[in-house]
């Protein structure tokens, strides 16, 4: 055998080598990969808490100027009945310098009804506002007590840290006194 | 890890398990023989007290465990029991309560020391990251424990540290589904967290092998901040500083014990003794003492970061805070990398020395901060400037102080050996 071949041999045994390790490594790190998976995704949403995931609420009991909240989804939802005021200045903050802009008609489904999740989108504390004796911030909205965000009636965020309005949960009305919310 | 040549034990029963697994060799060798700096001070204690409070954490929570049920419904009532029925249940309790505060206490001493004396410096690096890991796993471990008794402190922590991870863009809102297990803080995510309060200290057991690995290496630190020559710089560790760890532990536990039995909730919060409503927020939340300086750095973020002038925005405040509070740990990892002045003790450096006891002052004032209320206004000072200032010098200190310093700072005239000092000290 020639040096030249001896050498070729050598050169082609190290490159199948490199591609069996490389490939085989390869190959295990997908293994890996794919056997993390469902230990990762043991930690989402069972089937059962995602089952719970719609509540029907009566509003007849609800007056104007009163508030409820609902649990849905272990959440709390506000569903604020407003008054013609409260609709009104909603409205005319539509043009307002606001954080996360919004129209107040793109919120409401029907203006006298305000269906929130009460949950800041700061850090995930519940705002103050629902009772009457409650303080509601700067905005008659509103008011987060853990870092100090005010929402206003439309429950837009005014003031404070949290970056969004407070959100709007998916509902719909099944007849006019029921609201089936998720 | 010990082989090689081994001195043969007089003990029959010793030298048999011996020249199997020469595990009293190695004891020999890391904790009698040790050749230890002669000169520590009392700040040289405080890594053996962290050791002890780790150990009496683990063994008092697995006492609490076989009492303790993780469910939403039943925990908060399961901590009553405890309080109330379990025999000694109430001094197990406060003695794991009150044992996590004494555990930061030691272990923001024993930080502070290993930044005055310059222990982070080569070749000790690694074996700083070690601790600064351990100091992270502490505090994921602390926070967990302390959502478990399911109180409105509790809970309303887990849902605010727990949103904190809202905030990343993109993948934010996924992953706090991901660490909740549902729509919001609830069993499953209770559940979760008592398994791995439960896990974490046996993962902090052992990077703590590590870092007590480490040290052996590279040999301890000492306060003059230079290696020793040779034997006349050093003392065996038993039973020099056998000695000196067991007085200064004694005084250290007195303290802890005059709080766990006289003073146990000195530490608490009328709301942590409410059962958890995710219905409804306490007024005025606040995290633990020990991690109120990082609250505060948190919620000093109140403005967003983009171009100036323009609605552009590259990180919202909320992601800001965020950013900032978990930069002001992981800052800590480059310490030994921002600091590269050879002088290591702050004895010797004069102007180090001012900045860190500055941070040491910084630190704390932020520590007020994080307990006041957002909106508080001290003296006519609203105390979000307070914060912001404070966070300013925070990071100042270790991004551009420390690293100035290190190529400008003229150190003061070491002395020649360890010995020589501690002679000319004695007066000899």
């Amino acid at each position: 055998m020639t040096s030249t071949a001896a050498n070729q041999n050598k050169d082609d045994g190290e490159t199948r080598r490199e591609f069996l390790f490389l490939s085989a490594g390869a190959m295990g790190a997908i293994g890996a990969g794919i056997l993390a998976w469902p230990f990762v995704d043991s930690l989402n949403p069972a089937a059962d808490t995602l089952a719970m995931a719609t509540t029907e609420v009566d509003l007849t009991p609800i007056q104007v100027g009163q508030a409820i909240t609902v649990v849905w989804r272990g959440k709390p939802v506000f569903i604020r009945r407003r008054t013609s005021e409260e609709i009104a200045k909603a409205e005319k903050d539509d043009n307002a310098d606001l954080r996360d802009p919004q129209k107040d008609s793109a919120r409401v489904k029907n203006p006298e009804w305000l269906v929130l999740v009460g949950v800041c989108t700061h850090l995930g504390c519940v705002p103050l506002g629902q009772k009457g004796n409650d303080p509601k911030g700067e905005y008659g909205g509103w008011f987060c007590p853990c870092h100090g965000s005010h929402y206003d009636s439309s429950g837009r965020i005014r003031r404070g840290p949290a970056p969004k309005n407070l959100a709007v949960p998916p509902y719909e009305f099944v007849s006019d006194t029921l609201i089936k919310i998720g | 890890m010990a082989s090689g040549k081994r001195e043969p034990f007089d003990n029959a029963f010793v030298e048999w398990v011996d020249s199997r697994l020469p595990i009293f060799t190695l004891m020999v060798k890391e904790y009698r023989a040790f050749p230890t700096p002669k000169n520590f001070n009392y700040f040289w204690n405080f890594g053996a007290i962290a050791m002890v409070m780790l150990v009496l954490m683990i063994v008092t929570g697995i006492v609490l465990a076989m009492h303790y049920t993780p469910h939403a419904t039943m925990a908060f009532n399961s901590v009553e029991r405890i309080m109330r029925d379990v025999n000694w249940g109430w001094m197990l309790r406060y003695m794991h309560m009150n044992g996590a505060s004494f555990f930061f206490i030691a272990v923001y001493i024993h930080i502070f020391r290993g930044m005055y004396y310059g222990s982070y410096k080569k070749p000790r690096e690694l074996l700083w990251i070690f601790g600064v890991l351990i100091f992270l796993l502490m505090m994921a471990t602390a926070f967990m424990g302390y959502t478990l008794p399911w109180s409105q402190m509790g809970g309303w922590a887990a849902t605010v540290i727990t949103n904190l991870f809202s905030a990343i863009p993109l993948v934010g809102e996924k992953l706090v589904a991901l660490l909740w297990g549902g729509f919001s803080v609830d069993n499953p995510t209770l559940n979760r967290f008592f398994s791995l309060h439960y896990l974490l200290p046996f993962v902090i057991l052992g990077v703590v092998v590590l870092h007590v690995w480490a040290l052996h290496v590279t040999g301890s630190n000492n306060p003059l901040g230079i290696e020793p020559n040779g034997p006349q710089d050093t003392v065996p560790f038993h039973p020099y500083y056998t000695a000196k760890d067991t007085f200064g532990l004694s005084v250290f536990l007195i303290l802890y014990v005059v709080v766990t039995f006289w003073f146990p909730n000195v530490f608490a919060h009328p709301d942590h003794f409410v059962q958890y409503d995710s219905m409804v927020t306490p007024p005025h939340i606040v995290p633990e003492w020990y991690f109120l300086p990082y609250y505060a750095i948190l919620r000093s973020i109140t403005f967003d970061i983009g171009i100036p002038f323009t609605d552009i925005v590259f990180i919202n405040a909320k992601f800001g805070g965020v950013i900032a509070m978990f930069g002001a740990v992981i800052v800590l990892f480059f310490l030994p990398w921002f600091d590269s002045h050879p002088v290591r003790s702050a004895r010797f450096r004069p102007w180090y020395k001012i900045a860190l006891l500055a941070l040491a002052l910084d630190f704390i004032l932020l520590g007020y901060v994080g307990m006041e209320t957002a909106d508080a206004v001290k003296f006519g000072i609203p105390l979000v400037y307070v914060g912001q200032i404070c966070t300013l010098y925070y990071f100042a200190f270790f991004v551009a102080i420390v690293p100035w310093l290190s190529k400008n700072e003229k150190a003061l005239p070491l002395p020649k050996s360890i010995n020589d000092a501690v002679l000319a000290a004695k007066g000899a």
